[in-house]
């Protein structure tokens, strides 16, 4: 009972906060409405026992992806009544589209039979924890594909680095280079200067 | 009780408000990728839906790899954006034709 009370109010705060996140005036608000909608998915995650990919999106989605959202709505000046130009004009015919593509992919999935296996079927309890599970297959035979993943990531932040660097003229940073290359008989002089003479620089 | 249709539909609606969002906000880039998130989001929630009722976790795997090609891909277009913004002022995406491709 508890489980279908919380289904439902998870579903309800996603797609309600999945509208506001399209429909709200000031983009810091859409932000914020996202991170509502990642959150209630990851509990509609938690309900089927999907542990760690609901952890994956609480981290993932809310800590990363929409604080940099978050980071460059704030830092461009951007007058986005401008942008918003157009949207009214785009309503009645968008509704329209979305209202026919929501039909058809609801009578695909209520006409779709799953076959007896799947019919009235509950969800099995598993005796290993998910993420012990999610662990073994990923690292064995979705290793490579893991792998691939990070490397993804990895090419994802050195584009993105290189997208938005910018050299900057005025900046005296150390050339670390030259520093690793001086060595102690040109840096330093090693004298013996006799007495009342002392040293020429 | 709590079945597979129930997640799909969810998913299906939660789908169909990004692709509205992308329709509707075909000026805003920000707001386009952010309906490309609730999209990605849909998707991870059906994967999830069977990974879990057909008692295989390889769609949680899969959903793991589409959360972080997600990551990636708002990576890199918040990048593309700044540098848009950068050159022109605007984020504005209606008339982008600079490139004549």
């Amino acid at each position: 009972m508890i489980a279908i009370l919380a289904f439902y109010l998870f579903a309800t705060l996603t797609i309600a906060s999945a509208v506001a996140v399209i429909f709200s005036r000031n983009p810091v608000h859409s932000v914020l409405w996202l991170i509502v909608a990642f959150f209630n998915s990851a509990g509609l995650m938690l309900l089927v026992g999907a542990e760690f990919i609901a952890m994956l999106v609480v981290i993932v989605y809310v800590g990363a992806v929409a604080v940099l959202f978050l980071f460059v709505v704030m830092m461009l000046d951007i007058d986005f009544a401008v942008l918003r130009r157009g949207f009214t004009k785009n309503l009645p015919f968008g509704i329209l589209i979305a209202l026919v593509l929501l039909a058809e992919v609801i009578v695909a999935v209520v006409s779709w039979k799953a076959g007896p296996a799947l019919s009235g079927r509950t969800i099995p309890a598993s005796a290993t924890p998910n993420i012990v599970a999610l662990g073994q297959l990923l690292y064995s035979r979705y290793l490579f594909a893991f792998e691939l993943a990070g490397l993804i990531l990895l090419v994802a932040m050195v584009g993105a680095i290189v997208l938005t660097h910018r050299a900057r003229g005025d900046l005296r940073t150390p050339k670390v280079s030259k520093q690793i290359r001086r060595r102690p008989d040109e840096a330093i002089r090693v004298l013996d200067p006799p007495v009342g003479e002392g040293v020429k620089l | 009780m709590i079945g597979l249709a129930h997640y799909l539909t969810v998913a299906a609606i939660l789908f169909t408000i990004g692709v509205l969002g992308i329709f509707l906000n075909r000026r805003n880039v920000i707001l386009m990728l952010m309906a490309i998130e609730l999209i990605l989001l849909a998707v991870n929630i059906n994967l999830v839906a069977f990974s879990a009722y057909l008692g295989d976790l390889t769609g949680q795997v899969l959903a793991m790899f589409v959360l972080t090609v997600a990551a990636a891909e708002a990576a890199i277009g918040l990048a593309i954006l700044v540098i848009f913004f950068r050159r022109r002022g605007s984020i504005a995406v209606d008339d982008v034709n600079r490139m004549r491709g």
